[in-house]
Order: structure tokens, then sequence, then C-alpha cells
């Protein structure tokens, strides 16, 4: 079967399905494939390097998607395209498909079969076709680059003979993926990093990426995120406006503000209101990654950066990952090539479009002349760790309770093991001669010090003191030795074998430790 | 040259052997500990060849030299891989050579018994120790020589059958003659009857028997163990080496074998408590074998594994940023050791974070792993014991199991039928994938089903571990 890729026709679309690399591995799944000339010059993949990876160009629109079993492509299909998309012919781009019904039945009513790459779902084994989050991800770093070309400072701060400079406060909002990539931008960048997120199970990944978690205080019962799917809920009216009153007195400390909170299947909420840009130091930045659908901010205006009235600047860019194409379409090309060794499990060229699997039924929205959306939930849910029952911190006075009890424990354990053992010398001292006493004193000792050692050896040490033990416990030879020069031969030959056999263990036991330990190394 | 230099020299070696045993504690100090092992046991050796009561030195002498050849020929060949055969042979040495020199303590006083006081006087050595010894304290010199006796061939047999079951020339399961713990009970009971006749009549006989039934319980004993627990049993055998030399030792009055008899025999039971701990399994249920009645069914294991070559793991490992690679004995018997040291060495190139997870008991001997992995020249760094690293694991990309299973039983932790319940497990199937590289289908050492080959994010890789990684790294560059 052939895969096609036509060339985007959007408005500055620059992104493109297929790389010269995907088309490769495609091949290696025995697909031909097929793309329209000039497709992914925008992204910096010129037609050669395309036929270079054995990819056919064809130099029409119309020519690939006749050619095409398989279209594959990153926007949702316009009017004529769709019209294009014939009976039996797959197609796989993003598709919206609660947003875009009507075509949706369309196509399906043709028999063309439909995969929405942002419907798969978010399930670990599905982590690799999951092209939002790629695109996130490309989006969070991007708004933080987008934030620095309008930010008159450095991110970093810095003394230099020249004077001081304060680092930047950079302030995101949300914790999705593209949060993420924002809060690691800028924190690698130098900026102090905050980030809030009405989910509080996020705080932990917020705080490993470097950024500080801006705590509500509020009493709520919060629903665990994994039960939506990974995704934000909209939060109760107190909430928001405790979330608001934050904001509010954050405002005038920040210099950036990249927000990025969306919630499925509504409107982006209205998180940061115009008195809080007006609270801005003029020069600051709020980059707005939900402008597409509506904006985080009341004075975004969609596609457009404009300039407030106190002389913040507020990007209202929505194609930021098409403002790296190169790097968005490789992500992308990624992720639609794993779908396709998802939909190839013999890699013979062949679409298994096996609706039982949880994965592809997700991401179909029309199959076989039937509309497929939504989907039944998946049989796997999403795997989040279940958030921590957390441990009520003990009081200093608790825990020095505790330790003094333990500590009393243990002494009472060793008064008594002492008591037992002395009592028991003791006894042994009543009855035994003299000549043995001063021999069983020097074995008590002896165990005392064993025990008291070996407590200490490393764990990773194990074997090489079972060697030496063993290379050690050949000290039996000093017996043998004694009893070597006794008149009786029977006497001297087992005295005899007895030294051949400990000479062997001496030489052997010591030598196996020294090769063992030789070969323990630092990096 | 005079008994107080000798004594001196004993002291000196006793000192060393203790700072030797302490120097284990760390990687560094242990390279130093072992000189002072070597010159601790040189000094002791040297001390009683030219101290007084040794004779016929030069034999002595010769012999050592002669041992020592073999000795260093054995410990140069051995492959890492059988390190846990030899240590076990070598035990077997040592329990030989107690027995012997216990009868020889008997011969000797059998002579001495049977000379008159002048021909007494003419003694030296040892022969005029025993001359001087009054009545209670023959006895209790019989008592410590047959004790020595009787722990030094327990040692020898167990020695020579743990060896056999890891160099798996003996059947590592189970296996008991029927009688059972009863055999060994009677057989125990016969040699506290044959202490007590020997001590009556001094005759031979009764230590012959006596030592024929502890060569039985060693034997026995040991047969009666799985493979599973063999790390227990080596380190057990170790301190039972220990506690037949310390016996000697009183027989002999020689303070110096009293010492180091002690040291290795505590040594050896505190590392068998640390490893029984490890496995939550009571000393006791180690020692008397096989596993502990399960009072129920176990779970039935739903799903089905699921297999997956070696491209699809390399694919996984190139999109991984963190791995943890769990190594069992599979890796040891396969000699998978370079190999899984050179894909380490390559995702790290890749900048991913790759570590090991050892669990206490992988491998056939305490620390197997760890000296494998050293032989491999894998950081010693980036080999994380279980209770370090098992919280990391819900945070880690893949990990790689290769060639263990009971360690990586999630059924310890969720079924509470299961023969190994309750004991600590390494955590792996938390990550978000894990691969098992294994040679089939059967189950492990101790014979369970393992759930985790059953998981939704596991894949088996089967084939020998070593084939599997060379294929493996042939995908990653």
């Amino acid at each position: 079967m052939k895969i096609g890729t036509p060339k985007e026709v959007s408005a500055g679309e620059a992104r493109v399905a297929m790389t010269p690399d995907s088309a490769l591995q495609l091949q290696k799944l025995g697909y031909e494939c097929v793309v329209e000339s000039g497709a992914g010059v925008a992204a910096g993949f010129a037609d050669a390097l395309y036929r270079e990876a054995g990819v056919e160009v064809v130099k029409t629109a119309a020519a690939l998607w006749k050619a095409a079993d398989i279209i594959t492509k990153v926007r949702p299909p316009n009017a004529t395209e769709a019209k294009r998309l014939t009976d039996e012919k797959l197609l796989i781009s993003f598709f919206y498909p609660a947003q875009n019904t009507e075509q949706m039945e369309l196509l399906a009513g043709k028999g063309a079969s439909v995969i929405a790459m942002d419907m798969v779902p978010r399930i670990s084994r599905a982590q690799k076709m999951d092209a939002l989050s790629s695109m996130a991800n490309i989006a969070g770093y991007r708004a933080v680059i987008e934030a620095g070309n309008n930010f008159g400072r450095f991110f970093t701060g810095q003394i230099t003979a020249a004077g001081k400079v304060p680092p930047a406060k950079v302030l995101v909002v949300g914790a999705g993926v593209a949060g993420l990539a924002a809060i690691g931008t800028a924190t690698s960048l130098g900026a102090i990093t905050y980030a809030f997120d009405v989910r509080p199970e996020v705080a932990e990944q917020i705080e490993s990426m470097g950024a500080e978690f801006v705590y509500l205080d509020f009493e709520e019962a919060q629903q665990d995120g994994a039960a939506t799917g990974g995704y934000a809920a909209p939060s109760s009216p107190e909430f928001r406006e405790k979330q608001l009153a934050k904001f509010r007195e954050l405002a005038p400390d920040v210099d950036i503000v990249i927000t990025t909170a969306l919630i499925p299947g509504r409107d982006a909420p209205k998180l940061w209101l115009a008195d809080m840009v007006a609270a801005m130091k003029p020069g600051s930045v709020v980059v707005d990654l939900a402008a597409e659908r509506g904006g985080n901010c009341d004075l975004t205006v969609p596609d457009e950066k404009i300039v407030s009235e106190n002389g913040v600047t507020v990007v209202g860019y929505s194609d930021f990952p098409s403002r790296m194409a190169a790097q968005s379409s490789t992500l992308y090309a990624t992720n639609i090539r794993h779908m396709m060794t998802d939909l190839t499990p013999e890699k013979d060229g062949q679409v298994n479009h096996n609706m039982e699997d949880d994965v592809i039924r997700g991401a179909t929205v029309a199959h076989e002349g039937a509309v497929t959306f939504p989907p039944p939930p998946p049989k796997v849910q999403a795997i989040a760790a279940k958030p921590k029952e957390t441990v009520p911190e003990k009081t200093p006075e608790e825990r020095r309770a505790e330790e003094a009890a333990a500590f009393q424990q243990q002494t009472k354990n060793q008064v008594t093991l002492l008591a037992v053992g002395g009592a028991l010398m003791l006894l042994v001292g009543a009855y035994a001669p003299a000549s043995f006493m001063q021999h069983f004193i020097v074995f008590v000792l002896s165990v005392f010090v064993g025990f008291q050692v070996i407590w200490n050896v490393s764990h990773s040490l194990h074997t090489p003191l079972m060697a030496v033990t063993n290379a050690i416990s050949s000290i039996i030879i000093l017996g043998a030795v004694l009893q070597i020069g006794s008149g009786s031969f029977l006497v001297i030959l087992l005295a005899a074998i007895s030294v051949f056999f400990a000479g062997i263990n001496i030489f052997g036991g010591f030598l196996v430790t020294r090769r063992m330990l030789a070969m323990f190394q630092k990096s | 040259m005079e008994l107080g230099f000798t004594t001196a020299a004993y002291v000196v070696a006793a000192v060393l052997f203790i700072l030797s045993l302490g120097g284990l504690s760390g990687q560094e100090s242990a390279k130093r500990a072992v000189w002072y092992g070597i010159v601790g046991m040189g000094l002791a050796v040297l001390a009683t060849l030219i101290g007084p009561g040794a004779g016929l030195w030069w034999l002595s002498a010769v012999l050592i030299a002669a041992g020592g050849l073999i000795g260093y020929q054995l410990a140069s060949k051995v492959e890492m891989t059988q390190m846990p055969e030899l240590v076990a042979g070598m035990h077997a040495l040592v329990g030989l050579a107690a027995v012997f020199v216990g009868f020889n303590a008997h011969f000797e006083l059998v002579n001495v018994m049977a000379m008159d006081d002048a021909a007494k006087k003419t003694l030296d050595g040892f022969a005029a120790l025993l001359a001087k010894k009054s009545g209670v304290e023959i006895n209790i010199l019989r008592v410590e020589a047959s004790l020595g006796i009787w722990i030094g061939a327990v040692t020898f047999t167990g020695s020579v059958i743990a060896y056999g079951k890891l160099a798996g020339k003996v059947t590592s399961a189970a296996t008991k003659l029927p009688g059972g713990h009863a055999l060994n009970a009677s057989a125990a009971l016969a040699s506290v009857i044959c202490l007590i006749w020997y001590l009556n009549s001094g005759e031979l006989l009764p230590l012959l028997i006596l030592t024929l039934m502890a060569l039985f319980i060693g034997y026995h004993l040991i047969m009666g163990i799985g493979g599973a627990d063999m790390p227990v049993v080596v380190s057990m055998l170790n301190s039972y080496s220990g506690w037949a030399a310390a016996a000697i030792g009183f027989s002999l009055g020689n303070d110096l074998l009293i010492v180091v008899g002690a040291l290795v025999g505590s040594s050896g039971a505190i590392l068998s408590y640390i490893m029984c701990k490890a496995m939550n399994r009571s000393f006791v249920s180690v020692i008397l074998g096989g596993f502990g009645g399960t009072s129920g069914p176990q779970m039935e294991v739903e799903g089905e594994q699921v297999a997956i070559e070696a491209d699809g793991v390399a694919a996984a490992l190139e999109e991984a940023d963190s791995v943890i690679i769990i190594p069992g004995y599979g890796m040891a018997v396969a000699q998978a050791q370079q190999a899984v040291s050179e894909l380490t060495k390559r995702l790290i190139a890749k900048g991913k974070t790759v570590r090991f997870a050892i669990h206490p008991v992988a491998g056939r001997l305490p620390g197997h792993m760890n000296v494998l992995l050293a032989e491999a020249k894998v950081p010693y760094d980036i080999v994380l014991e279980m209770d370090e690293i098992n919280e990391d694991f819900p945070e880690t990309d893949v990990s790689i199991v290769i060639g263990s299973n009971d360690i990586v039983n999630p059924a310890a932790q969720d079924d509470p039928n299961s023969p190994i319940a309750g004991m600590p497990v390494l955590e792996c199937w938390k990550s978000k994938q894990v691969f098992v590289s294994k040679r089939g289908q059967g189950t492990g050492y101790s014979g369970i089903e393992n759930p985790l080959f059953f998981k939704e994010n596991t894949r088996m890789f089967y084939g020998d571990a070593k084939a599997s990684l060379d294929k493996l790294l042939g995908m990653i560059d």
C-alpha cells in the first residue's frame, strides 16, 4: 500500500506529516511512500531529500490523493481535500472530531476511514503516538523563546562590572506537557520559575523540573486527575476566586507569564484578567498558549501580538509548533510512524485496522462507513500514580519519645543478653578447669569481635568477604603443622594431607579475593 | 624459637585478621584488607613452622608449596561465574582437614596415654601438652576433638553437595530421603550417643561412627535445600568451617586457631542471618530445607506472555531516558555480563540514565551479581541495592530483567498464598515498560509462576541472555 503526504493547505502551516527519516522507517514496514512536491520545503525538507530516501514525489495534490491509499497530514482536511478522500482510503491527521462533526459524518458516509491523532488515548502504551504531547512540548519551549524575544532583559541574574541584573521571574499557569516544557526551558535559561496547576498531584512534577509550585491554601476534595485521563477538570467558583487572588498577588512581581490552561471540550478559562495585566511592570510579557481556544488572558487577540496600555506585551500566537516546523515535523512524523507500526503488526505493508486494540479503536473516528466517535472508554485506564497517603508528620516531642523508647528497649535487650551470657560464663567457669577457661575467654571475645566487625561489611562485598573468610579458615593448617612432627606414621600421613589441602585453600582463597576486589572500580 | 615469640606472632596475626575483615566495609579499603589477611596468614604459618613443637618442617613447607601451586592454578583459571562453586569446594577442603586433625589428636592421645611417665618426659610439642593433662582435661579434650571432627565432617559432605548443586552436577531441587528430618535427628542423636561412648571408652570405633553420622547429616541436610537458598547455604557452610577450626583450636590448645575460627564462624553466621532477612525467611526454615507450608491455593495468573524481538527492545531503549537493569542468575549462567556492560556503556553515551538494581539474594552467592558486574567493569556507583532503588521504578522508562525471576515476582506482595509471600522484591513492574530476557516459558528456581511475565507492560525477550543481548547490541550504536 502507498502512504502519501500532501502539502499542508492551511495558511501559515509549515509542518509536514512525513519526513525523509520517517519515510525510511515506513518503508521498512512494507509501505511505499509518496509526497506532494514542495510538501516539506517549509519545514526544511527539500524534494531531493525525499527522493534520496526512496520517496516518490508527485507534482500536484490531486495526483497525490489519487495515488495514495493512506494519507497522513497535520491539519484536518478542508472541503476540497475531504472531497478527494474516497472510499477505502485511510486518513491520519489531527481531526478534532468533537468540533468537526459534519465533516466526520461526510467522510464516514463515503466509506473512508479516519484516524484522529488528537484522539489517541492517554495510556502508557500509546505515548509514542501521542502527537498532542509532542506538539505541546514544542509549544511550551517555543513560548519561552517567544517571551524572551519580546522581553528586554536577561533571564538569568548577573552581577557584572556594568551593574547588577536581577533574574527574570516566570510564572507558568497550567502544568500539562506544554507547561512542564516551558518550566524546563525557563529554568534552564536561568529564570526563577513559579508554576501553578489545579491538580495538586503535579506539584511533584513541577518541582522535578526545577520550578516552585504555587500552593493555594484551599480545602476542597480534589478530584483525582487520573480519573479524567490526566487532564484538568473545571474547578468550583470558590476555588477560582482563591486562585485569582493568588495571581493578583503575584502579578506585580513576575516578568513573564505563560498560560497553558485548557479544559478538554471547553473554552479556555480566563485566568489572567485585565487588572492583573495592568498590575504588571512595563516591559513584561504574557504568552498565551490557549489563544486558539479564546485565551487564558483577557487581552489576548488570537494569532496576534499586542502591547497593552501599560507596556505589557501579550502574545497570542496559536501556531507555536508550526514556528518550529523542522522539529515538530520530525516528532509528528515519528508519532505517525508509530501509529503505522501498530496498524501493521505483520510488517507486510498491509493495514490491519484492529478495532479490538484500545489505541487504534480510541483514535479511529470513522471506519467502514460508520462514525465511531466517541470511543468507548479504554479497557486500560490511564496509568497515573495514586496520590500517596500522607503520613501525619510526627511532632518533635513524639519523635523524641519514640527514640527514647527505642533506646530504652535496646538497652534492656543488651543488658538481658549480657546478664544471661555472663551467668552462662560463670556456670562454665564453676565446673571447667582453668586451662580450658583461658581458651574459652579468647573464644568468646573473638566471637564478639567477629559480630562487631562483620555488621559493617558493605552488601556488595559479601562475596569477597566469603572468599576471605574461606581463605582465613584454612588457619586449621596450624593444627596440622603442629601434629606432623609426631612419631606415628598414620598421624604424619593425615597431617600431611591436611597441610596440603589447607595450602590449596590459603593460596586459592586469597588469590580469588584479590581478583574479585581488583575488579571493583568507580566510574 | 621460644614459645613467647610464637605467641607474639599469633597476637599480631589475630589483629591483622580482624583488620582484614573490618576493612571490607568499603571497596577501596578492602583491597588493603586482603593484604592484611595475607600477611597475617603468612606470619601465623611461619611462626608455627619455626616455633616449638613443629617437627618435619621441611615436609610441611614442601606440602604448602605444592598445595599453593594448585590453589594458584585453580584461582587464576576459574571464571568469575564459577566463583560460588569454587568457594563451596574450598570449604570442603577445610572441613576435611579439620576431620583429619581431629583424628590425629585422638591418635596422639592414645599414644601418649600408653606411655609410662619416663617416656612422657621425653616428649615435646603437642604430645608433651597432652602428657600434662589431668583426667577432666582429657575428657574435655575428647569432647573438643569430636566436636571438631563432627562439624568438619558435616562441612565436608555439605560443601561437596553444595558444590555439586552449584556446578549443576547434582540436581538443584530439594530432595530428601524418606524419613526427612527424622533421619537427620536420629543421626544427630546417634552422634551424641557415640560421643558419650567415646568419652567412656576412648576407643576409635565410636569416633568413626560419629564421623559417618556427621558425613550423612551434611549430605542429607544440603540435599534437602533448594537451589534458590544456596547463598545462605554457602555462607552457613563458611560459618561451620570456622566453628570446626575453633573446636580443633580448643583441642590443640592453640589460641590463634580459636580466634580465627570464631571470627570466621561468627561472620558466616551473620551473613546467613542478613540473607535470610532479605528473603523474609527464618533461618531455621532455610536450614530445614524446602519452603514452608502454604495455606490455600495460589492465585491464578491471568493474561498471556507477549514476546518481543530485539528490534522492539532497541526501539524502546532509544526512546527511554532512564533504564534500570535487574540481573539475576540467568545472566551469570549465560556469561552475559560483558554484553550487559557494553549495553550500559552505549546507553550512557547516549545520555540515558542507566542503573542496576541488585536484590540481596540475586545469584547463588551473596554479592554474586556485584562481583560479576565488577568483572565486566560496570562502575560500582551505578549498582544499587534493592532498598536504594525500589522507589525509583515508577519514574523509570524501561526495566530490563536479565535472567532473574523470583526476585521480581509481584506475587510476593500480592498473593498471600504464594510460597514467597512477604519476601521483599524489586518492584520493576511499576516502571513504564519491562523487558524480561529469559530462556523459555519455564518457571524460576523455586518453581513458582511469575505474574510479572503476564503484565500489560511486560514484554518477553526470549532466548539465551548473551545471544539476545548481542543481537540487541547490534541495533544500538
